[in-house]
């Protein structure tokens, strides 16, 4: 198990690696194809040779690639200062590069606006794995009754149907219409307003859990049938075991597994459901910054989103691989 | 999902209680399918007393297994729209089970009636340990049991069903037993509460040949050590030789021959049992001769062959003068408790089994 779990940890390295390399790739590759110089981006179009040569010490344009990219990885890791002179802009660990909107560090932005996104992210995984799964499981045990048709047509609508029109639709209605909801204020946070700051969240919780509650009701809900066929849990009947039982223990803990997979998966990709409801509900969080970065063509901060968001990916796949050997005994560790 | 709708009702079913410990009276079962009614069991009837070994041999789709599961009670939404139907009696120690609840029957399950199914490795659940598999199953029947009483029990029967170092095998996983290995430990499962009923579907057929003997000989240690009733479902009439009291011929949903195993297997009274005798492998027999399986296919279940369900495979029909065709063929007694269903006059049979059949056997 250890030798597995160190196996699985220098995966994660390598992997963060090579998206590190990618990204700052594009770092070196968008300018050349735009033909600009990324020292431009800090600094205005009629800035004097003087200055823009400065810039580029600064921020140690001057250097090789290789040295760059060295010194790039080494900020990720132990942080660096971007000096010329006197002039130092302190970046600490993970140095994920200077924005070129404010100049400053691109990471402490990331990190106060993650929070955003994890209690978005947070908040909608619980209710679509309680709503999903629920609603899968009875839709099993209700096979072909009006209660399944209704919640398969109702998954199928959540599985097609953007964020943009689930989340302006729900707005539009409880917002505006029914006025039973504030708009979302974005400044707003858990600790100065916990009730407003609730309140504003429901309805991205809600959208972005929707999307996703669809596709766990009907995975939950092959899975169970799939798992209600299984030869075991006819044994676990012929035990004289009650139905609560061999439902919720015996065909649960089979239907839970692969459902536990997908969410994993999930929750690292949940940055692509976050950027459109964020951005639906004028939340600032990561799905903003990303945005925001590629409409200002701000490229540290799309990179650090971006390897930031590779972390997440990564890190849930290790959890759930780890979790997975845990749960299904006959998974070989090796 | 839950049991609510169960009735506690006592059951009205009609008939009086009858003598033996099990007693199966003119069992039905029939699925509802799109492309018809499939009768895979279409009147059965059965008696079996305390401590015997009743064989039930047929080949696939005879309607063996809709039985079994028929007297454990496990087929799901009998009576629903789409669901199974299914009449008749099912008597288990003076207790009628067919008319009474579901509840009922699954307080029964597990205690008073066991069974072990084909295929141990699907039978089991991949994700618990063969002890928890044991123990849950004995808890349910005995809240009262500890979880250390529970575990030794498990341990217990491990040991007792033959599995070495049962205090270790006990933590393990389905996945990390051998097949036999496996099938010793659903026995043990099924023994859990001691019931006086097991019934064994098809219990060596997923089974390597020389571990077949094995676990058979191991029921019936065990059928002697418990005194259980035991029911042996085979489609290999060589699995309940040594093993059966009585033994039950099903073809097409319905018994065709039944009687004392030993007249079975010297004075058999059907064509269809002829031909399972003549496909029955034994050792002493040459590989190529071995196997020789009855001609033809198994009749539908949604249409069954007019008269006599066999008679498209028979090769005595039409020494029947026609009737093997048209007219259902009735189970009737051809020696003491031995019954056949088959349109030839009795000396016709037995003349034909002396000079045609037994010689090649
Ligand atoms: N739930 C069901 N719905 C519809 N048909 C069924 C159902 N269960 C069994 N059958 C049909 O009943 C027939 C008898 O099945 P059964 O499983 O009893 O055969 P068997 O004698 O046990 O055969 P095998 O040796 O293959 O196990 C088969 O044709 C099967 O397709
Ligand atoms: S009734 Fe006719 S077809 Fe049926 S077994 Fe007897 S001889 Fe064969
Ligand atoms: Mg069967």
């Amino acid at each position: 198990m250890l030798l597995y779990i160190l196996r699985r940890l220098l995966n994660v390295v390598v992997m963060l690696l090579v998206v590190a390399t990618i990204t700052f790739g594009i770092f070196f590759l968008v300018p050349l194809l735009q033909h600009t110089d990324p020292v431009m981006r800090y600094i205005g179009k009629n800035a004097n040779p003087v200055a823009i040569a400065g810039i580029k010490v600064k921020l140690g344009l001057d250097k090789p690639v290789y040295e760059q990219f060295w010194l790039y990885l080494k900020g990720l890791v132990v942080g660096r200062d971007y000096a010329n002179g006197n002039d130092v802009i302190h970046c600490p660990a993970p140095c994920f590069g200077i924005s070129t909107q404010t100049q400053t560090p691109v990471w402490p932005t990331l990190l106060h606006d993650v929070t955003v996104t994890g209690s978005l992210a947070a908040g909608a995984a619980v209710l679509w794995l309680v709503f999903g799964v629920g609603t899968g499981v009875v839709s099993a045990l209700r096979k072909r009754t009006a209660i399944d048709r209704v919640a398969m047509v109702t998954a199928l609508a959540g599985v097609s149907l953007p964020v943009y029109f689930t989340g302006l639709a729900a707005s539009a209605l409880f917002v505006y219409n029914l006025g039973w909801l504030q708009p979302t204020n974005p400044d707003v946070t858990f600790t100065s307003d916990p009730g407003a700051w609730f309140q504003g969240m429901l309805l991205p919780w809600i959208t972005l859990a929707f999307l996703f509650a669809a596709t766990y009701a009907r995975l939950t809900r092959a899975t169970m049938l799939d798992v209600l066929g299984e030869d075991y849990i006819r044994t676990a009947r012929a035990k004289g075991l009650p139905e609560r039982t061999v439902i919720g223990k015996h065909a649960m803990r089979s239907t839970l597994t692969p459902i536990m997979t997908v969410f994993g998966m999930d929750l690292g990709g949940l940055l692509g459901g976050a950027i459109l409801t964020e951005n639906v509900f004028n939340l600032h969080g990561l799905g903003f910054d990303a945005l925001n970065g590629i409409t200002k063509n701000d490229l540290p901060m799309i990179m650090g989103v971006t390897l930031f968001a590779a972390f997440f990916i990564v890190m849930a796949n290790l959890i759930v691989d780890l979790l997975y050997a845990v749960v299904d005994p006959r998974v070989r560790l090796a | 999902m839950t049991d609510s709708q169960t009735s506690t009702t006592e059951t009205t079913v009609g008939g009086t209680a009858p003598t033996s410990f099990l007693s199966v009276r003119d069992l039905r079962c029939h699925f509802p399918t799109d492309d018809g009614v499939v009768k895979s069991v279409d009147g059965i009837s059965f008696e079996l007393e305390r401590g015997k070994t009743l064989g039930i041999v047929g080949e696939s789709g005879s309607g063996k297994s809709v039985t079994s599961l028929s007297i454990m009670g496990l087929h799901r939404n009998v009576g629903k729209k789409n669901g199974p139907r299914m009449s008749g009696e099912i008597w288990l120690d003076g207790q009628e089970l067919i008319g009474a609840g579901r509840e009922e029957v699954r307080k029964l399950r597990g205690q008073k009636m066991a069974m072990i199914f084909q295929d141990p490795l699907t039978a089991m659940h991949p994700y618990y340990t063969v002890g928890q598999q044991i123990i849950e199953g004995y808890r349910q029947h005995n809240p009262q049991a500890n979880k250390k009483a529970a575990r030794d029990h498990a341990i217990q029967l491990l040991d007792r069903v033959g599995i070495p170092q049962p205090d270790k095998r006990v933590d393990q996983h389905p996945h990390e037993f051998s097949g036999g290995m496996r099938q010793r430990a659903m026995i043990a499962m099924a023994l859990a509460n001691n019931p006086s009923l097991l019934i064994a579907d098809e219990p060596t057929t997923a089974l390597d040949v020389t571990v077949q003997a094995q676990i058979l000989d191991l029921i019936r240690d065990l059928q002697q050590e418990f005194g259980s009733s035991v029911i042996i479902i085979t489609h290999d009439l060589g699995v309940v030789a040594e093993l059966a009291d009585d033994i039950l011929v099903m073809y097409g949903g319905k018994c065709v021959e039944k009687g004392p195993a030993d007249k079975i297997f010297s004075e058999p009274e059907h064509p269809y049992t002829w031909g399972l005798l003549g496909s029955m492998p034994r050792i002493d027999r040459e590989l190529q001769e071995r196997l020789v399986p009855v001609q033809g296919n198994p009749p539908s279940l949604i249409n069954l062959p007019n008269g006599c369900a066999f008679h498209p495979r028979c090769p005595y029909a039409d020494r029947t003068e026609g009737l093997s065709k048209t007219e259902v063929p009735r189970l009737t007694s051809v020696g003491q408790d031995h019954l056949a269903a088959c349109h030839l006059p009795l000396e016709v049979r037995q003349q034909i089994f002396t000079e045609e059949i037994a010689p090649r056997l």
